[in-house]
């Protein structure tokens, strides 16, 4: 009866797929290549890292000092002291710097995902003030901020970007569900409140504001094996629990309701990576202070370089923010040596031109048709 | 498949479903009509746990979605959403994929029967041609049969499409439904879809539930529900109801403006009125009976 009815369904390639193995399935095989290749890259970022410096060291020196110090190889030809260089000051302080750039980074990809906002980086919802805030009141207190070799300073700032964190969750979660614009609107109110706590201190202790601005502005000069230590577990565990959230942050991508009718228990994957991103960037904080643009820049980068597909997202970010923060790091102490240029300075400054230069490429294949229906 | 029993919701404030009760078995489409704002979409949100109910009872498979966790809800039920999010940087093959979310452990990732699932949907809807391209820039037609598509990886026995034809022309929406009709048998899918065009509704569903102001206003065979003094009453429109020449299904044709223009009249007159072509008189004026047909003809 309903002849004229059944409209030609446009399928005259129910064969399509024959001899189209090319589809394959999406994830990380495609990508092992290039994860390999990232690593190496990161390898070669230690190195170049560790053999730069004001004492001239030369190349294959360093890499058999590695060497001997990581293998136990080879037998001791150089002076003492070029050890102690690179094994005590530059090594740490690379590693350091990786390490922090690959956290910021897998956290602002973690940031963007939940909260669905390609402004959002991990700073976004109180970290960065609550850390701030926290290191400032060590840094202004009578008291002294180092007991011999464990500072103060970490653990504050660690506990300040947590308390922030919390708090702005807290307030933007009622009935169970915390809205991403309550929970940004929530992390921006939290966050004017500690800065302007923040400024209150600096001003009434304006004797300390040269130490708190270069805390602030973040660095790596103070880098220890012991400051590699606070940070490691958190961003491994951090790192893990982002990786493992991977494709779900991909459902997430939908919309909400649409991820929770697919399946995704997205509430409970939310807790899950904000927690996860949040201790790991304030450990990472703690330790480095606030190096901003990382955490945005670096997932952007990653997307418009790898595609979309967070199990890529997430890898490539933590290998591309690591050679990006020890490259960074490098030029901050080569410049103008031998004293330094703040880091952060440096990640902006490098950043923003290759981030525009990399938009304005891919624009036309990334911009068209970008959510009709939102 | 789908039992609803007298559920209750609201958004905090007044009850915008109250007591709705419907059954929805295997093989058969089951449209949901009803004016803006009566519940249609409230429904879908409720029954897959979008949102709470505050009392009632939606049962799938037999089995209260209260005591199912998202994943197993969504192994029994999937949703064709009425503005589906495409998210940039997915391909089709990657959002269609994404419908085997529920049948995935969290470390899991796709396999090889995943990708199989995903390409049996692709080939149904006959979308496999569009498999490697980007889903946010494909046209209105070709995203809602992407999105059927998802759903349909996701081998769930109900399926719920909420307007699936709203944005679309006359062409893709009798694709869509037909395709709708099409997979309804050949996966002995439960199929509840919500419909704003009542003639469109009457041509492809097999019974109809009418809502109005969050309660069922009628329920049966499209000619027990669409008639104009139920439609006059929940829409406040007055209508005319025809019956189409080819399925003898009914038609609904708004009056127009002067409900006499003779111009108006001699363009109708090609179909031939159903059941005595009456109109009926616009909200108010009470509709026959207790507003409510069960059963009727199929």
């Amino acid at each position: 009866m309903r002849r004229a009815r059944t409209l030609p369904v446009p399928d005259p390639h129910a064969d399509a797929f024959a001899g189209k193995e090319a589809f394959a399935l999406p994830g990380v095989r495609p990508l092992r290549v290039h994860l390999l290749l990232a690593l190496v890259a990161v390898l070669a970022a230690v190195l170049v890292g560790a053999s730069q410096g004001s004492v001239d060291i030369p190349f294959t020196t360093v890499v058999r000092i590695l060497v001997s110090k990581v293998l136990g190889l080879g037998s001791v030809t150089w002076p003492e002291t070029w050890e102690e260089i690179i094994w005590q000051i530059r090594l740490p302080r690379v590693l350091l710097a990786g390490l922090v750039g690959a956290t910021l980074a897998f956290s602002g990809a973690a940031y963007q995902g939940i909260l669905r906002n390609p402004l959002a980086d991990p700073y976004l919802i109180g970290v960065a003030a609550g850390a701030g805030l926290g290191a400032t009141i060590v840094l202004v207190s009578p008291l002294p901020y180092a007991f011999g070799t464990l500072s103060l300073l970490p653990p504050a700032a660690f506990v300040g970007a947590v308390l922030a964190v919390s708090i702005s969750y807290g307030l933007a979660r009622s009935g169970g569900v915390a809205p991403n614009v309550t929970l940004i609107l929530a992390g921006v109110a939290v966050s004017a409140a500690a800065t302007s706590a923040m400024s209150f201190l600096i001003m009434a202790n304006h004797e300390r504001v040269a130490t708190v601005l270069s805390w602030l502005l973040g660095g790596f000069n103070t880098a220890t094996w012991q400051k590699v230590g606070i940070v490691l577990p958190y961003s491994l565990v951090g790192g893990v629990a982002v990786l493992a959230s991977a494709r779900l942050l991909n459902v997430l991508q939908l919309d909400e309701e649409e991820a929770q009718q697919l399946g995704v228990p997205v509430e409970r994957v939310k807790l899950l990576v904000i927690v996860a991103a949040s201790l790991a960037t304030a450990a990472a904080v703690s330790v480095s202070g606030l190096i901003g643009f990382v955490g945005l820049i670096v997932p952007h980068t990653v997307r418009l370089l790898w595609g979309f597909d967070y199990r890529r997202l997430v890898p490539m970010s933590m290998a591309v923010g690591a050679v990006f923060l020890i490259l960074a790091d490098l030029a901050a102490r080569s410049v103008l040596s031998p004293s330094e240029v703040p880091v952060g300075v440096i990640t902006a400054l490098c950043g923003a031109p290759f981030f525009l230069w990399l938009l304005r490429r891919h624009r036309p294949a990334c911009s068209a048709g970008r959510r009709a229906v939102f | 498949m789908l039992e609803i029993q007298g559920i209750w919701a609201d958004y905090g404030g007044a009850p915008v479903l109250r007591g709705v009760s419907l059954d929805v078995a295997a093989g058969e489409v089951v449209g949901l009509v009803g004016p803006n704002g009566s519940g249609k979409t409230t429904l879908v949100r409720a029954v897959t746990r979008v949102m709470p109910l505050r009392s009632g009872e939606v049962r799938l498979l037999g089995e209260d979605v209260r005591t199912l966790t998202r994943a197993a809800l969504a192994r029994r039920v999937a949703v064709v959403p009425q503005n589906p999010a495409l998210p940039e940087g997915f391909t089709v093959l990657e959002m269609v994929l994404m419908g085997r979310t529920p049948h995935l452990r969290l470390l899991q990732s796709e396999g090889p029967s995943d990708l199989a699932a995903a390409r049996r949907s692709l080939t149904q809807t006959g979308t496999t041609a569009l498999a490697s391209r980007f889903a946010h820039q494909l046209s209105g037609g070709e995203r809602q049969q992407v999105v059927i598509a998802r759903a349909l990886a996701q081998e769930a026995p109900v399926l719920l499409l909420d307007e699936p034809t709203s944005h679309l022309d006359v062409g893709h929406q009798m694709a869509v439904m037909g395709l709708v009709r099409r997979l309804c048998q050949e996966r002995r899918l439960a199929v509840l879809a919500t419909i704003h065009d009542l003639t469109l509704a009457a041509l492809y569903c097999d019974r109809l539930v009418l809502l109005d102001r969050g309660a069922v206003a009628a329920e049966g065979s499209p000619d027990s529900v669409l008639r104009p003094e139920l439609i006059a009453s929940a829409y406040g429109a007055e209508v005319t109801v025809l019956r189409h020449p080819a399925s003898g299904r009914p038609v609904v044709v708004p009056l127009p403006p002067e409900a006499d223009s003779p111009q108006a009249k001699g363009g109708i007159a090609a179909l031939e009125p159903a059941g005595g072509g009456q109109t009926a008189a616009p909200r108010g004026g009470p509709p026959s009976g207790d507003g409510r047909r069960d059963g009727g003809e199929r």
